[in-house]
């Protein structure tokens, strides 16, 4: 079989996109995911390594093994559904982006050196900030610059510490360097930035909902999951991740749940099941890495299904605010239906795949004596039922009956979010074959009475005190707001700062200025005190005084001299 | 103004009488697993994990924080919709 690594099929096929149209384009986006994905199985790709020498270095574009084969199994999954979901969206170059995004993810997890990862990086920054742009709108256009401009920035720090990395240690490959210097940190914080650590992550809450129905579902796929693949082959076991992943898991839900556009629920949504990740990179064992990697697979696809169910409400109402949503299950109900299974996967159901995956995360970090962290796990489970599990299809489906009646979703919006709710509850069912593809074997069964009971209680009891909330009245309603987040920093922060620093600069340069010619002023005014006209010196008497006083002087002088001689 | 009174009540009442029938299975599920926790044996690797239905009580009142404390976050942090519409 010929050797083709996974990003070239993608990069031909964006090519291709750009001749086709209509139903031939969209099946085209469909039959280039399958192709990559029947390469890349049929084939054993650990066996593949794909060298280029460029300048007289040598660059591994082409190297898989156990850890990015999982993450690049299911960004195969992704583009094909994603591919089906937007099967209506036939604007050529949309579709090329689209797979220019999704083959420059895998190009990324593929590589093994630190120059072609940049090089993916930023391709996939500006790949998937056109898909942000294209929704079309001024607001998304501005979102879309912002997105840019954070990734570029973050493939910067890439390349800087890339290139310090190469200056200290004379090797580009991407292997595992934990936070020894300033080049591991420049990365550290590249990636971090991907990964929508706490403070860095308010791109993905800003551009995510501004982007197509479609559009969100291949954002949601791809580049923060990238971006805990890095951090797994490069920091695993780095101590500092598990208090970043801790945190990651519990602040975003707080917003989540005031937050209005359902889009950027789960955006938030979406941070706090990354820290789950993160927090289980930063332990490190070999269970708690399978975790974190299982729970990035499962994350992709219940994620993408919950973001394609949004998708559909919004491609069809025209709206994503809950506070203007509501009742649409009579409209949408297999919309519903589907909504719901993502819903129960992300809130860890037992039988749907979040239960398998994150509470490997959840006992590696007992097991390692983290108690505080698991605390803030556990709180952060609850949350993620509470605010996505429950709020995403209460307000769009049931609450209070908005009087929107739609029709159900498209087929192929159907079919693709089918596919995914598939393997939600597949995963869910039968673990052990996401368990064998993990990059370490495992025993790990997520199935003990000890596990379910555990988590059927604290799903229930979370349950019950939405109901209680919501029949007290204390449940906040849905209003129509934003909410401040970091982003005001750099989008009314940075503008007060400069409005705030010019006034005070104004004031002090004004207040120099009084206070120079004040002095001028009173100097002056001291001056003709003394000798103006008016003045004690310029007086008749004064002046009078003064000749006789020198006339004396010259007298005493004189008469002093003739007495010397 | 009666006719609209009548849409309302089409809209409200199948929901509500569905909705409390929804409702008691699941508070019997609730106290379904609140029973299991004296019943079943569990193995037990966090200290907290030894109190008395633990799971149902901390998903419980970390719902209500989250909830009562997100709302409060409402008072410092929520603007209106244009907020940012001249940055």
């Amino acid at each position: 079989m010929i050797e083709l690594p996974s990003f070239a099929i993608f990069f031909i096929g964006a090519v291709g996109a750009l001749l086709l149209r209509g139903r031939i384009l969209s099946s085209w986006t469909i039959a280039v995911p399958v192709v990559s994905g029947l390469f890349l199985v049929l084939s054993d790709p650990t066996e593949q390594a794909i060298n280029v020498s460029v300048a007289g270095i040598e660059l591994a574009i082409f190297q898989p093994d156990r850890l990015s084969l999982v993450f690049g199994y299911v960004f195969h999954i992704a583009a094909i559904f994603g591919g089906i979901f937007s099967w209506r969206m036939t604007n050529p170059i949309s579709k090329a982006s689209i797979l220019v995004y999704a083959g420059s993810a895998l190009g990324a997890v593929f590589c093994r050196d630190l120059i072609s990862l940049f090089l993916f990086w930023e391709l996939m920054a500006f790949s998937s900030a056109y898909l942000v742009i294209c929704s079309g709108t001024s607001k998304a256009a501005r979102a879309g610059v912002r997105y840019l401009t954070i990734q570029i920035v973050s493939g910067l720090l890439l390349l800087a510490g890339a290139v310090l990395h190469y200056a200290q240690t004379g090797s580009i490959e991407f292997t595992h360097m934990g936070l020894t210097g300033t080049a591991a940190l420049l990365i550290f914080i590249a990636f971090g930035i991907k990964c929508a650590f706490p403070l860095l992550h308010n791109w993905l809450t800003d551009a995510y909902p501004e982007s197509t129905p479609d559009g969100t579902v291949f954002l949601s796929a791809f580049t923060t999951k990238v971006a805990v693949y890095a951090l797994a082959r490069g920091f695993a076991g780095t101590e500092s991740l598990i208090y970043i992943g801790a945190i990651m898991t519990c602040f975003p839900i707080f917003y989540a749940v005031i937050e209005n556009d359902l889009r950027r629920v789960l955006a938030y949504s979406m941070i706090n099941q990354i820290g789950f990740m993160v927090c289980g990179i930063g332990i490190g064992t070999e269970l708690a890495i399978n975790g974190a990697t299982a729970h990035a697979f499962n994350d992709v696809i219940f994620k993408g299904l919950l973001m394609m169910s949004m998708g559909a409400v919004l491609y069809r109402t025209g709206k994503i605010n809950g506070s203007d949503l509501g009742g649409l299950y009579k409209s949408m109900p297999k919309t519903a239906a589907l909504c719901i299974v993502g819903a129960a996967s992300i809130s860890a159901f037992p039988l749907f795949s979040g239960f398998v995956s994150k509470s490997m995360v959840m006992s590696a970090a007992l097991e390692e004596g983290y108690m505080i962290i698991w605390i803030a796990l556990l709180f952060a489970s609850a949350g993620v039922f509470h605010h996505a599990g429950i709020k995403i299809p209460f307000f769009a489906f049931f609450a209070h009956d908005s009087g929107i009646r739609v029709k159900e979703a498209p087929t192929s919006m159907l079919i693709a979010m089918g596919i995914a709710a598939f393997l939600c509850i597949g995963i869910g069912s039968f673990p052990q074959f996401l368990y064998g593809l993990l990059p370490y074997e495992t025993s790990y069964t997520a199935y003990d009475t000890t596990h379910v009971l555990a988590q059927i209680q604290l799903l229930l009891f979370s349950a019950l005190a939405f109901v209680w909330l919501k029949l007290s009245g204390i449940y906040p309603p849905e209003l129509r707001s934003v909410n401040i987040d970091v982003e005001w920093v750099y989008r009314k922060g940075l503008l007060a700062a400069y409005n705030t620093s010019a006034y005070i600069v104004q004031t002090l340069v004004l207040y120099a200025y009084s206070l120079l010619t004040g002095l001028v002023k009173r100097s002056y005014r001291g001056i003709t005190r003394v000798t103006g006209m008016s003045s004690r010196l310029a007086n008749e008497r004064t002046v009078d005084l003064m000749i006789v006083s020198i006339v004396v002087f010259f007298a005493v002088f004189l008469v002093y001299h003739l007495i010397n001689l | 103004m009666a006719d609209s009174k009548q849409k309302y009540d089409d809209r409200q009442l199948p929901r509500a009488v569905g909705l409390r029938r929804i409702l008691r299975w699941f508070y019997a599920a609730c106290a379904l697993v609140l029973l299991l926790d004296i019943v079943i044996h569990r193995h037990v690797y966090h200290p907290w994990e030894n109190l008395w239905f633990f799971y149902c009580v901390f998903g419980f009142v970390a719902c209500v924080i989250l909830v009562v404390v997100a709302k409060w976050m409402r008072q410092p942090l929520m603007r209106s919709e244009e907020y940012y519409d001249n940055d």
